[in-house]
């Protein structure tokens, strides 16, 4: 059937990276302190953040090598650029290969080090066998010391995926829909219940190995960096809500250490089954937004919920929290000299240094509307919600027209706008 | 002007030479001397090397030696971490500042708690930008490789930091480099690691590094590959990398080009897939006219006319074939040829009137190839399939069947949107998404393409199917 020549180095690059760019993470941070020592043969070290070695004109951080092992697939998935029913170029680098061109790159400080994902070649455990060839090329035979996220195949055999953990800062599965109606319809070849079964074994392998390396000094790590997973918005019916719903169950029960949003967006061929249009990029912000409220403003579930609207979407216009502010306009003005730490991460516009910053000062003074800004981006957002020694809202919070004096300019949103 | 020149007119002015821009344990120890014998802060004058006051001589008197009972000098931990990174900074106030504050500090010794005041404000934003600075040359830094005498390998690097931040930075690379031999380069100086220990060399030149490295062409290549041009965000890639770092990224010179083609790239990309966008039709006969013009994929532009499902409104068995074939297409019926015929005496047999059932394909275009006189029967690929699947979807939603029987692997697909063993998948109900029941079965014609004891044994099957659809179907109903 192939009839075009064997594609060569730098050809199979550029495919299997273009495969690769539909996953939305590339982080390198939160894992084990590493560092290469002189006269070794190792090379790499990792000092918990991470480090973003360019930006692509998408704005995202490009801090990994992130290419696919191979983009042919027996998986036919609607939404996937690679799936089986695809029309487009196929290739499939060698272990080797893979772990050449990350040493060459992390040599030349390009990269952290590698996030290796891949198609289903043959069957799921030859796939996840030939993944963790490459990670056990790079820590035994280099002894690689840089990072190694790997995408983990749930319909894999599980002594495997334990493997790959062992090699891996990061392992990850994606339940790639919020829903199983969605999976079901553009995932047919997948299994929620699957999927979940190996996010709760992963799980349970991350915390195990945490407390061993806790008690004895020598025990082998298990993903140190924990374990993480992507869904993608817009491409089935589910609101905000579910999906908020849906991500903090997961961070619930899998102790995840993300959940990654991944707008739907065009690719090459795309699948016919795909009929619903496409969600603007902003949704996805404000779905990171509310992802945020949850795991450092100290917002319930619920209460983000509470935020969008009554079709449990999520306001474009305007922030999560700007929404649930305007919603529950009761709780406000806060007192910034007295009000508690958690009434203050509800003050819009306030964020976490801000908060911490405004604590450590009220002891040295009362602060006035003036200090507040000193301590903040821009005090101009956050008036109508707080009460200073000199500055208090009389009936800004009952003005009906508040959201639109908040709101940003329509003309600035389409720059965001799909 | 005066402002610039305070050792001018206060002559008895301490004048504190540092000996290097970023030597916070000298500063240190001059500071601690400078309070212990009470010396005003507007009475310190500091110098950097090569900078402005040092221009104007080394007068004034000096640095009070210590005195016996010397009081002890106060600074709280976070004025340590934040004068350590501020020191390193650029601004040739720093030590000044830094003074001020410290001596402030004696008087007031939780000052750095208040973040309204004015010099905390200006330490916090000078530590901030030289780890800024760290951070961005770790992550900029682009090693060339290049080849010594008797062909050791060595990784150089040409940097521009804004502040004086080489040496703060060196533990880094010797951390990760430990057993490579590099060289980092700027104009403010240079570190060379030979794999065991680190040492500093002169200020450089952009000349004095290597021009390329062959594998920067593979960088390239990723850079531009692993961009998406359907999330254009040129903005977020400017505030985390200015473009004052570009000109020593190699693969920097890519942006303008790929920023230029992105919406090209997305516009066909969305004109490939157009025409998925529109609503859903609402009644048989709207769909029954679009399909004679839908054009989605390439059997649409063949010599053909689109066949249109047939039967009661409100079926509850809907039967799903492939496509229509040479008959059907004449006729611009389903199923009313060879195959069509054998369904028939098939349903009579298991009990179903056919007038009750909702007859249609998967595939609304008959596609074939032409030879000779004949039209050649070709089986849909399955993205064609996927694509007419909307066509399916919308009589689905309209005659909301209680069952759906899919004759053949097409239909199948069509369906559940992914390709199944007819063998595995028959004799037992799934479920679809709107709760009504699949049932799968084989295509009529291809018994007709069977003989001898395979047709005996698949019409058997066959059969078997039909008789537990209708069982079915009455338990439904019932």
């Amino acid at each position: 059937m192939e009839q075009m020549a064997q594609p060569s180095l730098l050809e199979k690059l550029e495919i299997l990276a273009d495969a690769a760019k539909y996953d939305a993470s590339c982080a390198s941070s939160g894992t084990a302190k590493r560092s290469s020592s002189a006269g070794g043969k190792g090379i790499g070290s990792t000092e918990g953040m991470g480090i973003c070695h360019a930006y692509a004109p998408d704005g995202r951080c490009i801090s990994l090598l992130k290419v696919l092992l191979t983009n042919h697939c027996v998986f036919d998935c609607h939404y996937c650029i690679n799936r089986k029913s695809s029309n487009v170029r196929r290739a499939r680098f060698t272990p080797q290969e893979v772990a050449d061109l990350t040493l060459s790159f992390y040599r030349r400080n390009y990269i952290e080090g590698l996030f290796l994902s891949s198609g289903i070649v043959k069957s799921p455990d030859h796939t996840m066998e030939q993944l963790i060839e490459v990670a056990r090329i790079l820590r035994e035979e280099h002894d690689f010391r840089g990072y190694i996220h790997l995408k983990t195949i749930p319909e894999a055999d599980a002594e495997l995926v334990h493997q790959a953990g062992l090699y891996a800062d990061r392992v990850s599965i994606n339940v790639e829909l919020p829903t199983v109606a969605g999976l079901t319809r553009l995932a047919p070849d997948k299994n929620a219940g699957r999927i979940e079964g190996a996010m709760g074994g992963l799980k349970t392998a991350i915390s195990e190995g945490a407390d061993a390396t806790k008690r004895f000094k020598h025990a082998p790590k298990f993903a140190p960096a924990g374990q993480s997973t992507q869904m993608i918005v817009g491409a089935d019916a589910a609101t905000d809500a579910d999906i908020v719903g849906k991500a903090s169950q997961l961070y619930g029960r899998f102790k995840l250490r993300r959940v990654y949003y991944s707008a739907f967006s065009p690719i090459p061929d795309a699948s016919a089954v795909l009929p619903l249009k496409r969600p603007p990029l902003i949704r996805e912000h404000r779905l990171y937004q509310s992802d945020w409220l949850m795991r450092f403003y100290g917002y319930a579930p619920g209460e983000v919920a509470d935020a969008a609207g009554a079709d449990g979407m999520l306001p474009l216009d305007i922030d999560p929290k700007l929404a649930w502010a305007l919603r529950f306009r009761e709780r406000f003005p806060v007192d910034v000299n007295r009000a508690p730490r958690e009434m203050l991460l509800r003050v819009p516009g306030l964020g976490v240094r801000a908060v911490d910053r405004i604590l450590a000062s009220r002891r040295h003074r009362t602060l006035r509307l003036e200090d507040v800004g000193r301590l903040t981006v821009s005090v101009a957002k956050m008036r109508p919600f707080i009460v200073t020694a000199d500055w208090r809202p009389v009936t800004l919070t009952d003005r009906a027209d508040l959201r639109a004096m908040l709101a940003p300019k329509a003309t600035q949103l389409e720059l965001f706008a799909a | 002007m005066t402002a610039a020149f305070p050792a001018m007119h206060a002559a008895e002015a301490c004048v504190v030479e540092m000996p290097e821009p970023d030597d916070f344990e000298f500063w240190r120890d001059q500071a601690r001397l400078l309070v212990q014998g009470g010396v005003r802060p507007d009475e310190v004058v500091w110098t950097e090397p090569g900078g402005f006051e040092s221009l104007f001589g080394h007068g004034g008197r000096p640095v009070p030696a210590p005195g016996a009972a010397a009081p002890v000098v106060r600074a709280s931990r976070p004025f340590v971490e934040l004068a350590r990174s501020a020191v390193c900074h650029s601004d040739p106030g720093r030590f000044d500042l830094l003074y001020r504050l410290l001596w402030r500090l004696q008087a007031n010794p939780r000052i750095m708690e208040d973040g309204a005041d004015g010099d905390v404000r200006r330490i916090d934003a000078l530590a901030r930008a030289v780890r800024r600075d760290i951070h961005k040359m770790r992550a900029f830094v682009r090693f060339r490789r290049v080849e010594g005498d008797g062909g050791a390998e060595r990784f150089v690097a040409w940097f521009e930091p804004e502040h004086h931040i080489l040496r703060a930075n060196g533990g880094f690379f010797v951390r990760r480099f430990a057993n490579m031999a590099w060289s980092i380069l700027t104009p403010k100086g240079s570190l060379h690691w030979d794999g065991e220990t680190l040492a500093e060399g002169p200020p450089a030149e952009r000349s004095d590094a290597p021009a390329g490295d062959p594998m920067e062409d593979f960088w390239r290549k990723y850079y531009a590959s692993i961009f998406n041009p359907a999330r254009l965000k040129v903005g977020a890639m400017l505030k985390e990398m200015p473009r004052k770092y570009w000109k020593n990224m190699p693969e920097a010179a890519l942006i303008p080009g790929l920023v230029a083609g992105a919406q090209g790239r997305e516009a066909a990309m969305v004109a490939a897939g157009k025409g998925y966008e529109e609503e859903r039709l609402k009644s048989l006969s709207a769909i029954e006219k679009a399909i004679h013009q839908c054009r989605r994929c390439p059997i649409g532009e063949l010599e053909n006319q689109a066949v249109m499902g047939e039967g009661p409104k409100h079926a509850a068995l809907m039967v799903v074939g492939e496509q229509p074939g040479d008959q059907e297409d004449l006729a611009g019926k389903p199923f009313v040829g060879p195959a069509g015929q054998l369904l028939d005496s098939y349903l009579v047999e298991a009990g179903i009137d056919r007038g009750q059932v909702y007859v249609t394909n998967a595939v609304k275009h008959f596609k074939y190839v032409q030879r000779g006189k004949r039209r050649l029967h070709q089986s849909p690929t399955a993205k064609e399939i996927d694509i007419c699947r909307w066509w399916l979807d919308g009589e689905r939603e309209l005659v909301q069947p209680k069952l759906v029987l899919a004759l053949g692997a097409s239909a199948a697909r069509g369906l559940l949107g992914k390709t199944v063993s007819i063998t595995r998948a028959r004799g037992e109900a799934h479920r679809l998404e709107d709760g009504s029941e699949l049932w799968i079965t084989a295509h009529p014609s291809y018994l007709l393409r069977l003989r001898d004891e395979a047709r005996v044994e698949q019409e058997r099957l066959f059969r078997a199917d039909l008789a537990a659809v209708a069982e079915r179907l009455a338990e439904l109903a019932g």
